[in-house]
């Protein structure tokens, strides 16, 4: 599709925008040009802070008035600027040329209106069509994005669906239009991966079928070389690079792009190898067993004026594992899968209501009180959000210090030093100690995080999507750290994650959960290489490529009430499927 | 459950936490147009208040410090009253009043409501049932129906009318403590605390309520001006200060017969309420405002 006879159908030339005025004024988007041909898909590919979803809001009129200020530039389509345009005739163009999906589908469809209602306004709105026009649009639209019972969905409310139920209506209500192009903020992004498969696989269909231009904003390589025609790099609001797909993942010209390609984890890299990469000269290996776990049983009531009432949702359905000293046992799955409850429960964050949790051979749910806080000397946890995670309100040598002073092991001048080595440690520096959270990086968070659980010298850490929130670039780093920290200290991880390429990285063994129930668990390569579990061949196959001349196959058709969700068999040494 | 050195490094840590947020928060304080003014009144009523015998130009008690009933003149810059009592006089000398007022009213209720809603928020099961049930049936009524029967129990006077203000709305302090408390109690950081084994203490005092105190101190200034009314309103209805006490809300109600003949004795003291009423409420949106760190990044 991409040539450059053709005339492009938008052009970006110079765009400059900042925010805020005087000395607080800040450039987010630097002189940013670029084309977009018709039927093209562009990727604008960059980290957080590279202004690739301000420069794309702009277009659109849609950063916050007053705050934000397109300096210079143009953007024209149509034969008009787009950045000189009224906001009325903005309205015009919104949501009938140009239209949009974004990242959330829980909040981008409006919670008090029908589907029906929300597909149809812009119709009636731009096009003029009378009602049940409209509605036999809307119809066919919801027909095309794949969804069934039409009418009855036309009827239904937001909350009535799942989450890539929505991102299909989001989609339904952007191409009912017909636009020109369409703009895809991190469509996929707030999406479990079997979901994003088909999404991806859907935008993909209907722009052949509409011919439609894509702008889509990601910072995912695998969803980049998947869908893009051609990419533009943003680095700090800087166009660092653009190329055709294939040359940018080929020969990468700048080093930005060189460095952000080999961060991508890539699901397959490290198939050949039975353990982790070694990080360190004589890394610590996997030995005695540390934790046990067998029949955990969860389920969440709601609470009814005084009592439980009867029924609720089954986190946990009967799941065990063990795990040995600097060991990394991963638990996969999709959101909704029970794998953050069991990494709470193992902490004894929540109470089970049924099961065996045995760390070094103490049975953790007999102990009282008093006792479960003394045994968290040997377990801690690193959380998802590192923004959210720390309190707001100590500083971060406090906050590191905060475990050694709980338990009592320093205080004073040793308190201190111990303080210090841990922020050298992780790779921070000792003058950082007088700093808030909210003067840290995302990746700085984190390595903090992570030496907060260090501080009391724990056996066991549980890390609950460590680097889900985190910049690939930093993402690497972390998960360097992490194991290097696990063969130099023989740390045993509990790591829960829905990133298969990063399990594959650092995992020794894996567990797949699903619906509450863990459907297959064994030595890494055993089950990545050698899937037994229809489920787990689906959650594989879902994972998009970072390489562009590979195409990710057919989804496979998962009936999804017929897997098999029973007892785990063994098919092989230490392989177990549900059967 | 909890240990007395635990103790001790907790009242080591509550103190090492303020000092570094204090700079950007008054100056942010004074950049916001509303927290600067309110916090001019609330001085000059603070100043008003403490050098009273040196700015005032009379003895707010003596009678016949002029002509009775006299219009405001250079002697008597806002009249005199029916007793020939200066009137600005005695304005002076009831922002002593007012202030007490504000802060023993507020005080009460921020202290006994805090510690509710933290208890109840923190504890979760039985304990935050009942306490909060609780709450909800004294939040049925008015605040100032309560404050009424706290009165018939201890008797008239601005004391005791100071004590049932700040009974009657404890409710108020402790929902808003309740609710505060269940959001923070829900972040990870919450949660991160619990994983690293802390104590109740330490989750309570260190963890939560240094999260929780910010908003407090916005809704507690918000309530220094209640307060205010509410005790001018008791003390209208006579059941507040007392004579010859020079407090606002009694000089209001005792100018009312006198309205037509001498206004000044009713619009300077109902001027100095609304006023600091206003101080008040302007230096809470301030606080807010610099308290609130998506202001503090710009």
């Amino acid at each position: 599709m991409t040539s450059d006879t053709t005339e492009p159908l938008l052009s970006v030339k110079g765009l400059t925008i900042s925010f805020g005025r005087g000395r607080y004024r800040n450039v987010v988007v630097k002189d940013l040009s670029y084309d977009l041909h018709p039927g093209e898909t562009l990727a604008i590919v960059g980290e957080s802070g590279s202004g690739k979803s301000v420069s794309s809001m702009a277009l659109l009129g849609l950063l916050p008035p007053g705050a934000a200020n397109v300096e210079s530039g143009t953007a024209s389509f149509d034969g008009q600027d787009l950045l000189q345009l009224s906001d009325e005739e903005l309205r015009g163009i919104r949501g009938d040329r140009v239209t949009m999906i974004f990242q959330e589908p829980m909040t981008s469809l409006t919670p008090v209106l029908r589907i029906g209602q929300q597909l149809t306004e812009a119709l009636i709105e731009h096009k003029g069509m009378s009602g049940s026009e409209a509605a036999a649009r809307g119809r066919e639209m919801l027909t095309l994005v794949g969804l069934d019972k039409v009418e009855r969905r036309m009827r239904q409310f937001p909350h009535e669906l799942s989450g890539g139920m929505r991102q299909r209506v989001m989609i339904a209500m952007a191409m009912a239009s017909d636009p020109a192009i369409l703009l895809a903020d991190e469509p996929t992004t707030a999406l479990d991966v079997t979901v994003q498969a088909q999404i991806l696989d859907l935008m993909r269909d209907l722009k052949t079928k509409f011919g439609t231009s894509i702008i889509l904003i990601t910072h995912d390589m695998g969803v980049v070389a998947e869908m893009a025609d051609r990419v533009v790099v943003m680095r700090k609001g800087v166009k660092i690079e653009e190329g055709p797909v294939e040359s940018i993942f080929e020969v990468p010209q700048h080093d930005y792009t060189k460095a952000l390609l080999a961060a991508v984890p890539r699901l397959g890299a490290h198939a050949a190898a039975a353990q982790p990469r070694t990080v360190v000269d004589d890394p610590a290996r996997p030995g005695d067993r540390l934790l046990h776990t067998e029949g955990m049983s969860k389920t969440f009531r709601e609470r009814g004026l005084f009592v439980a009432k009867s029924g609720g949702t089954a986190a946990m359905q009967d799941v065990g594992f063990d795990l040995a000293t600097g060991e990394t046992l991963a638990l996969v799955g999709e959101s909704g899968s029970g794998k953050s409850t069991t990494g709470r429960a193992v902490l004894r964050l929540l109470d089970l209501d049924e099961g065996v949790i045995e760390i070094g051979g103490t049975d953790m749910r007999k102990l009282s009180g008093t006792a479960v806080r003394k045994a968290r000397r040997e377990m801690q946890m690193i959380f998802q959000d590192p923004f959210a995670s720390l309190n707001p309100r100590l500083s971060a040598g406090r906050l590191v210090a905060e475990p050694m002073v709980i338990h009592g092991l320093a205080s004073g001048k040793e308190l201190q030093d111990r303080t210090e080595q841990l922020f050298l440690r992780v790779g921070l520096e000792a003058d950082h100690m007088r700093r808030f959270p909210h003067e840290f990086s995302g990746g700085q968070r984190q390595r903090l995080s992570i030496a907060r659980a260090l501080s009391v010298n724990p056996k066991l850490i549980v890390a609950d999507e460590p680097t889900s929130a985190l910049d690939v670039s930093v993402q690497a780093q972390v998960l360097e750290l992490m194991l290097e920290l696990q063969q130099s200290l023989g740390l045993a991880y509990l790591f829960i994650s829905h990133d298969m390429a990063v399990v594959e990285e650092v995992a020794h063994r894996v567990a797949v959960m699903r619906r509450g129930r863990i459907v297959e668990i064994g030595p890494r390569q055993a089950v990545l290489n050698d899937p037994h579990h229809a489920y787990t061949r689906a959650l594989l196959a879902a994972v998009p490529v970072p390489d562009p001349t590979r195409t990710r196959g057919t989804l496979p058709v998962l009936d999804i009430d017929q897997l098999p969700m029973g007892p785990l068999a063994e098919v092989a040494p230490q392989h177990m499927v549900a059967s | 459950m909890i240990h007395s050195s635990s103790t001790v490094e907790l009242a080591d840590d509550l103190a090492a936490d303020y000092a570094p947020h204090k700079r950007s928060f008054w100056r942010a304080l004074v950049a916001s147009p509303s927290g600067l003014i309110g916090l001019v009144v609330v001085a000059v009523l603070i100043l008003a208040a403490l050098l009273a015998p040196v700015i005032a130009p009379y003895d707010p008690l003596r009678m016949a410090a002029g002509p009775r009933l006299q219009p405001p003149s250079l002697n008597h810059l806002m009249g005199t009253d029916d007793f020939g009592r200066d009137v600005i006089s005695r304005i002076i000398y009831g922002a002593r009043l007012t202030l007490q007022i504000g802060v023993i009213a507020v005080g009460i209720s921020l202290t006994a409501g805090l510690l509710l809603g933290l208890v109840a928020g923190y504890s979760s099961g039985w304990t935050e049932r009942i306490l909060m049930r609780l709450v909800d049936v004294l939040f049925s009524f008015t605040e100032i129906v309560i404050a009424l029967a706290c009165l018939a129990i201890f008797g008239v006077g601005l004391t005791n009318a100071m004590i049932a203000i700040g009974i009657a709305s404890i409710p108020f302090y402790a929902r808003v403590t309740h609710s505060v408390v269940l959001v923070e109690k829900g972040k990870p950081y919450f949660e991160a605390a619990v994983a690293a084994g802390a104590g109740h203490m330490r989750l309570i005092f260190l963890h939560l309520l240094p999260n929780v105190v910010p908003t407090l101190i916005v809704i507690g200034t918000l309530g220094v001006s209640t307060a205010i009314l509410a005790a001018a309103g008791l003390s209208f209805l006579g059941l507040g200060a007392q004579p010859p006490q020079p407090e606002w809300g009694f000089m209001l109600s005792s100018s009312r017969d006198l309205i037509s003949r001498a206004p000044w004795m009713m619009i300077f003291p109902g001027l100095a309420i609304a006023i600091t009423v206003l101080g008040f409420n302007l230096l809470g949106d301030g606080i807010r405002e610099a308290l609130d760190p998506r202001q503090k990044e710009r």
